[in-house]
């Protein structure tokens, strides 16, 4: 699915992203986790192709999308969520999602029809994925009066909306009660019932232990371990990194 | 009466060139290029009347694509500033353009005198509509026609996805992309797009003043293109004629018996406005008739 071959990335000659190669398979969820600055966000906008990469490739199914901009990686099946949530805030909660909506979600309708149309079809897909976010009463308002854990919800439904195969989740659960996390977990485990495949960057372990296949674990821009949650929680190397001992 | 058509006539094209700045500001691009498309749309629908005889129709249209083709140019350096920048490169822009017609000299004999653009002279005898005998009724009419259909263009526009995609775009650039949103085509498209509608602006207010010379085309003009969206607010297309009315309607014609305070009052007003309204006038209670607003939000 995903295949990170020996990237780097430095930012005037610090390396944010160190030799870093790990892949993750299709249907799986793997956390990406790591002390603050070990360039777990980095890696993720690499991914997207925020930035480009300088070393190493990234592949999806077999694809090299590491030259590819940014849109087209998504059209290429990969979406993400934000650290910080960055919806379309004066706009209503549906035309955030239709914002996203790609082409192949509604492929009767031609080009002229998905820009200038403004059809059912659209509507009824519009509606489906609100459903599925628990947003299906919130959809005539404004997204910016929505309440944090709805506008969560909302950067979700927007990252399906593209009908990607690989969802990148950038802490999402930074700033939620351990209510809201177990709705996310539960959230998070529905995107595996849709078929897609799910990258996890998290610093909340209460979610991350709970909900993940394998976890990969960076420090300095390097990975230093990966292995199934148990195993991670055990390891030395990691415990040292958590806790501040060199 | 008269006088009450020319103001007609003002607001009618401050009003095309407020949508054509409109458009742009909702991808957030900031552009004082406007003026410049204006001024490309005036001069090159004038010399295709003037000087190649065309119908008044097929030059406000050769005159508007001219004019979007240079938009279209200008759209893709200006994907690679933002801001300031913008603002600065679009201004030298206009200059340029500008400082070329103020250069341009294309005198043609026609019936014993000789017409076209003659520098700092200036572009005279744009008669079109005095010679096939348009009433200054209808000359007007024919401005609100122009102005309705783009009003009414923006209005549907913002009905159908590229509506929320222009907004989607102006709000976070990095949020649209990753959604799927390939910026360069939805930004060179809203310049070009742009640059259509300040080009037929351009054309009407040559042939309607029936001379243009470069003075008629400063970055003041740029100014107050990008004033009157600001002003009026983004939320949709009649916060822009709210603004025009507002500006060329009351600051500036109903207020002429204050003389030279005016220019004091006229600052401080759109001050005030801003205070109280940041997000334009079109969120002055009175105004509220939409659909969005009833829902309680700012």
């Amino acid at each position: 699915m995903l295949n990170i071959e020996n990237i780097g990335k430095n930012f005037g000659g610090v390396k944010a992203v160190d030799d870093l190669t790990f892949r993750v398979d299709k249907g799986e969820i793997v956390g990406l986790i790591g002390p603050n600055g070990s360039g777990k966000s980095t890696t993720i906008n690499l991914i997207c192709g925020v930035f480009p990469v300088d070393l190493g490739s990234i592949s999806v199914d077999d694809r090299n999308i590491s030259k590819l901009p940014t849109h087209e990686r998504v059209a290429s099946g990969i979406s993400r969520t934000f650290q910080n949530i960055r919806l379309f805030k004066e706009l209503s909660v549906w035309q955030n999602v239709w914002v996203a909506l790609q082409k192949d979600s509604y492929q009767s309708l031609g080009w002229m029809q998905e820009w200038f149309g403004n059809s059912k079809i659209q509507k009824e897909r519009i509606k489906e994925i609100l459903v599925f976010s628990g947003l299906g009463d919130r959809f005539d308002d404004l997204a910016g009066n929505l309440s944090f854990g709805e506008q969560r919800r909302l950067e979700l439904a927007r990252a399906i909306a593209s009908k990607p195969k690989l969802v990148l989740l950038d802490e999402p659960a930074a700033g939620m009660n351990s209510d809201e996390v177990a709705d996310l977990r539960q959230r998070i485990l529905d995107l595996r019932e849709l078929g897609l495949t799910v990258l996890l960057v998290e610093h909340v372990m209460e979610l991350v232990m709970n909900v993940v296949d394998r976890i990969v674990v960076l420090n300095f821009g390097k990975k230093i371990a990966e292995g199934n949650p148990q195993d991670i929680q055990k390891n030395i190397e990691v415990q040292k990194a958590y806790l501040g001992g060199a | 009466m008269e006088f009450y058509l020319g103001i007609l006539q003002t607001i009618g094209f401050h009003t095309l060139l407020g949508l054509s700045a409109y458009l742009l500001l909702l991808t957030g691009q900031l552009s004082m290029a406007q003026v410049g498309f204006f001024a490309i749309g005036a001069y090159a629908s004038g010399i295709l009347t003037v000087i190649y005889g065309l119908h008044i129709f097929l030059a406000l249209g050769v005159g508007a694509v001219t004019a979007s083709f240079f938009a279209f140019l200008v759209g893709f350096p200006a994907l690679r500033i933002k801001g300031l920048m913008l603002v600065i490169a679009t201004i030298a822009f206009s200059e340029i353009v500008r400082l070329y017609f103020f250069n341009l000299r294309w005198r043609i004999e026609k019936g014993g005198v000789e017409v076209g653009p003659d520098g700092a002279q200036g572009f005279r005898e744009i008669r079109y509509f005095a010679a096939n005998g348009w009433e200054p009724y209808q000359i007007v009419s024919f401005i609100w026609i122009v102005v309705i259909l783009v009003i009414a263009a923006l209005w549907w526009l913002d009905r159908v996805k590229v509506g929320s995609v222009l907004r989607a775009v102006g709000e976070d650039e990095l949020a649209a992309q990753s959604s799927g949103v390939n910026l360069t085509i939805v930004k060179v498209s809203a310049m070009t797009g742009g640059g259509f509608i300040a080009g037929i602006a351009g054309g009407l207010y040559a042939h309607s003043t029936t001379y243009v010379d470069h003075n008629s085309f400063t970055i003041l003009l740029a100014t107050f293109a990008v004033a009157y969206p600001i002003l009026g607010g983004l939320k949709n297309v009649f916060g822009t004629l709210f603004a025009v009315v507002f500006i060329q309607g009351i600051l500036i014609e109903g207020l002429r018996f204050l003389g030279d305070y005016r220019n004091l009052l006229f600052g401080l007003l759109i001050i005030i406005v801003m205070n109280f309204y940041p997000k334009g006038l079109i969120n002055i209670p009175i105004f509220n008739f939409s659909r969005r607003t009833k829902k309680g939000d700012t």
